[in-house]
């Protein structure tokens, strides 16, 4: 598909304990420059996909069948040495929790130069360098200090732009955004969205934003894919998807999220019958 | 006018300031300055504010699970600021705590039967087990949790269950006050919508007084009547949740309000900065 | 969401709980090589082919059953003083265990009960208890326990007496830091939120999840505690000289290694395999007791 920086095609995986199924013939595209998000609920299969595309999976998770394609390429066929490469430059990850994604015995200048010195080559000095203009980047005021300080004595808020300057420090093509600000207070998630989109927009990256929240989604995404117990129930464009839901589950998990805008909308749990009749479609 | 059943005056919480045998005192941590809230019969009182505003300080100082180092608590028109924990005893059952990581609240080490029945008999709600046991199991039975779970440890049981199991124990004490803190924080949607569906039938049939904390001020305008909103340990508004949201007037409570992303399009949300917006 | 039930079986107490432990590899190891030993132990009249402390000089230093030169009905040899080594190593397990055992759930009681006053209940309390272990830490242990058998005498209560004074610090430490870890988690607070007195949710409530840590701890220290047996019998410092102890026997050993190298192997095996044991046994009992790691 031209203009696809990523696309996945029928990709399977199973638990390799109990071979109990994780994901099922998912298939979802990225665009150059487009933020697509990933929404799901709990054990919908949305962080394995994020894993599956970094490389990252646990060993209890097997791959069965489908295709990974990043720029033509498929990274699931790919040898190993050259993945690692590939990902490590190309592709980066913003993790969720900023309070255990920083190594605590590390200072930050090392943490945060680790990509520019393994795959640039470039000195201390010199990624320190690109370091400190990271960290302007991403509105951290005093960026010397930032540098030499532990994780430990920054707040959640400036970890989380400490990791997202470490992802756009390679620039790379593709950013995994694992719910980057579940973790965050919604005043602080507010500045780090707005961060991540103008950055995104500033390097041309593309992003999959994982998420359990439609609104953060409906802020920042541009297209929309929607997984239920491993599978694809409906994904499109944002506003065609929350303004023109196609399928129940859509429709009933827009009807289940409260809304101070609307009170008389929301908190509607979503029919049994209706999870049913996914599980018993997902198991044919 | 149905009068108030709790009532917290001008409450201060501190927290170190020990000292030491060989060194300076430390310095106290004030968690909470001059905090005022009430809460009647039949109400949902919302508690809103982000990490560090002292909320669930406020929360335990309301239930008598923290000291207060000044202000007066009446419970029920009775001082309990400095009761001892004895007198405080057969107060307990009338007032509750519902907790955010059920995970956390549900002894590991315990079944759910001895969980769920040991409070029971400890306040003489059931007259043995037998019809402590009953009355479990009508509830269950109410909250759609399957009978077995008794039989269980918390660990086996699914997060959605362990969050009705921590909701049903309060429940069977009938208390007249109950505290949900942040109940529904880092729970999926649907989950979300079955448990504070669930409190909400169960606060109407009790008539239960309810404080409800929370970081999710759309959560708290979809369940609560009034709201507090905090920051740093003090109260910079309160009022009838329809009315804070219509027109808030402090600008951090415009602030959060605003930060709150809706499942709607709006091209402006991110751009849009207001006055207590730090950085860019 | 619907939610379904967990596939595993409902743990119960009791049996249930028995059975789970059996089926632990490593407490089935550790746990069948102490029972063999207690039965060794409890049925040593019976089981040891001769009297441990007959001696007979013409039979001295006669190697085990599988070498030239040995002697009839002397499976393991004999010592320099003609008195049968298995006998003796059967016997020597009696001392091993009443040390283990006893020694390690005194010290185990002791250090439990002060740690758990000091982790719940802080203030005071915590800090006169932390103060005594640290001073208490500072005396030099070997030194400690060779001046209480100076003084209480040699013998198996003095050894017992000496570890269990020595030891229970340790178990202070860990209680004490694992109570404090409880006590703050959300279980406790709804404990105290529905009434239940302090004393209540400390035993109730706090100590079955401290249990688990306090068991791997005690099986750890029964190892310790047949090992020091053996150093101060090894300096001649436990029982009397004629009551067989492995650690008598591994002195005696370690001077006839030239005449005899199986006096010396019988005990040190044995020692090793019985604090291997106790080893297993502790961490597999660690794992099979806990409900939440026990998948």
């Amino acid at each position: 598909m031209s203009g696809a920086i990523l696309s996945i095609s029928r990709l399977s995986a199973v638990s390799d304990r109990d071979q109990a199924p994780i994901l099922h013939e998912v298939a979802l595209t990225v665009e150059r420059g487009e933020t697509r998000g990933l929404v799901g609920e709990s054990g919908a299969g949305k962080s394995t996909i994020g894993k599956a595309i970094l490389g990252i999976l646990p060993r209890a998770v097997r791959v069965t069948s489908g295709e990974v394609l990043f720029q033509g390429e498929d990274l699931l066929k790919m040898p190993a040495e050259r993945r690692r490469r590939l990902v490590g430059e190309q592709i980066a990850l913003i993790p969720q929790d900023p309070m255990t994604a920083l190594n605590p015995g590390r200072r930050i200048e090392g943490q945060l130069t680790d990509g520019l010195r393994l795959w640039r080559g470039l000195d201390a000095r010199g990624a320190r360098k690109i370091a400190l203009k990271l960290l302007d980047e991403v509105h951290i005021r005093d960026p010397e200090r930032v540098l030499r300080s532990f994780p430990h004595q920054l707040s959640g808020g400036m970890r989380q732009r400490v990791l997202i300057a470490a992802a756009f420090a390679l620039d790379p093509k593709l950013i995994v955004a694992d719910e980057p600000t579940t973790a965050l207070d919604v005043t602080v998630q507010k500045q780090i969205l707005r961060l991540i989109r103008n950055l995104q927009s500033a390097h041309g990256t593309s992003v999959i934003f994982v998420t359990h929240d439609l609104g953060v989604v409906a802020q920042i995404c541009d297209s929309v894919t929607l997984l239920f117990s491993g599978r694809v129930v409906e994904e499109g464009r944002t506003g065609d998807l929350l303004q023109r839901p196609q399928h129940p589950y859509t429709r009933a998990l827009l009807d289940a999220c409260p809304r101070y805008d609307r009170p008389d909308v929301g908190l509607k749990p979503i029919p049994e019958d209706l999870i049913a009749r996914l599980r018993s479609e997902a198991a044919a | 006018m149905s009068e108030e059943l709790l009532l917290a005056r001008d409450i201060e919480v501190a927290f170190g300031g020990k000292r030491r045998w060989l060194g300076r005192s430390s310095q106290p941590v004030r968690a909470l300055h001059g905090v005022t809230i009430s809460v009647r019969r039949s109400e949902t009182v919302g508690i809103v504010g982000e990490s560090g505003s002292g909320k669930t300080t406020l929360g335990r100082a309301l239930l008598r699970l923290v000291d207060v180092a000044s202000g007066s608590i009446a419970f029920a028109g009775q001082d309990i600021t400095r009761l001892s924990e004895g007198r405080m005893r057969p107060l307990r059952r009338r007032m509750q705590l519902i907790f955010q990581d059920p995970m956390a609240s549900l002894n590991p080490r315990h079944v759910i039967r001895r969980i769920i029945v040991e409070p029971m008999l400890f306040h003489g709600v059931a007259k043995n087990h037998a019809d402590a046991e009953s009355k479990a199991r009508a509830i269950f039975t109410r909250f759609s949790l399957p009978h077995m779970c008794l039989d269980r440890y918390p660990h086996e049981l699914s997060g959605g269950q362990r969050q009705r199991i921590g909701i049903a124990r309060v429940a069977l004490l009938a208390p007249d006050f109950v505290l949900a803190d942040e109940i529904v924080s880092g729970l999926d949607v649907s989950t979300q919508a079955l448990a504070l569906n669930l409190l909400k039938d169960l606060s109407r049939d009790l008539g239960l007084a309810m404080a409800f904390i929370s970081h999710d001020l759309s959560v708290i305008r979809a369940i609560c009547d009034r709201v507090y909103v905090l920051r740093s340990g003090r109260v910079v508004e309160e009022g009838a949740c329809a009315d804070i949201f219509a027109g808030p007037k402090h600008e951090y409570t415009r602030a959060l309000i605003d930060a709150i992303p809706l499942p709607r399009i709006d091209p402006d949300w991110l751009r849009r900065t207001t006055a207590a917006d730090v950085a860019a | 969401m619907v939610d379904a039930i967990a596939g595993a079986a409902p743990s119960r107490h009791g049996f249930a709980a028995l059975q789970a432990c059996l089926r632990d590899p490593k407490v089935a190891a550790g746990g069948c090589f102490i029972l063999f030993l207690l039965v060794l132990a409890l049925g040593a009249p019976w089981m040891a082919p001769k009297d441990p402390l007959e001696q007979d000089i013409l039979l001295g230093a006669t190697p085990p059953f599988w070498q030239a030169g040995a002697e009839p009905g002397h499976w393991l040899g004999t010592d320099d003083l003609g008195r049968d080594a298995l006998s003796r190593v059967i016997y020597g397990s009696r001392v091993a265990l009443t040390v283990a055992f006893v020694a390690s759930s005194l010290a185990a009681a002791l250090g439990a009960v002060l740690g758990l006053l000091a982790g719940w209940y802080r203030g005071v309390v915590d800090a006169t208890i932390s103060r005594l272990v640290e001073i208490w830490m500072a005396f030099p242990p070997v030194l400690l326990s060779i001046l209480l058998v100076a003084v209480i005498g040699a013998g198996v209560g003095s050894v017992i007496a000496a570890i269990a004074i020595i030891d229970w610090t340790r178990f202070c430490r860990v209680v004490r830091a694992e109570t404090i870890n409880q006590a703050g988690a959300d279980y406790v607070t709804a404990a105290r939120a529905i009434g239940f007195s302090r004393l209540r949710i400390l035993t109730q409530e706090i100590f079955p999840n401290v249990f688990p840590v306090l068991i791997a701890l005690v099986s750890l220290e029964m190892g310790i505690a047949v090992i020091v047996e053996a150093i101060l019998s090894f300096v001649g410092l436990s029982v009397s000289s004629d009551t067989p102890t492995w650690g008598a026997m591994i002195a005696q050993g370690r001077q006839l290694m030239h005449q005899g190298w199986w006096i010396l192997a019988a005990p040190l095996m044995m020692l090793f395999l019985t604090v291997l044991a106790f080893n297993l046994l502790g961490e597999g009992l660690r794992r099979a007791l806990d409900p939440v790691m026990r998948r």
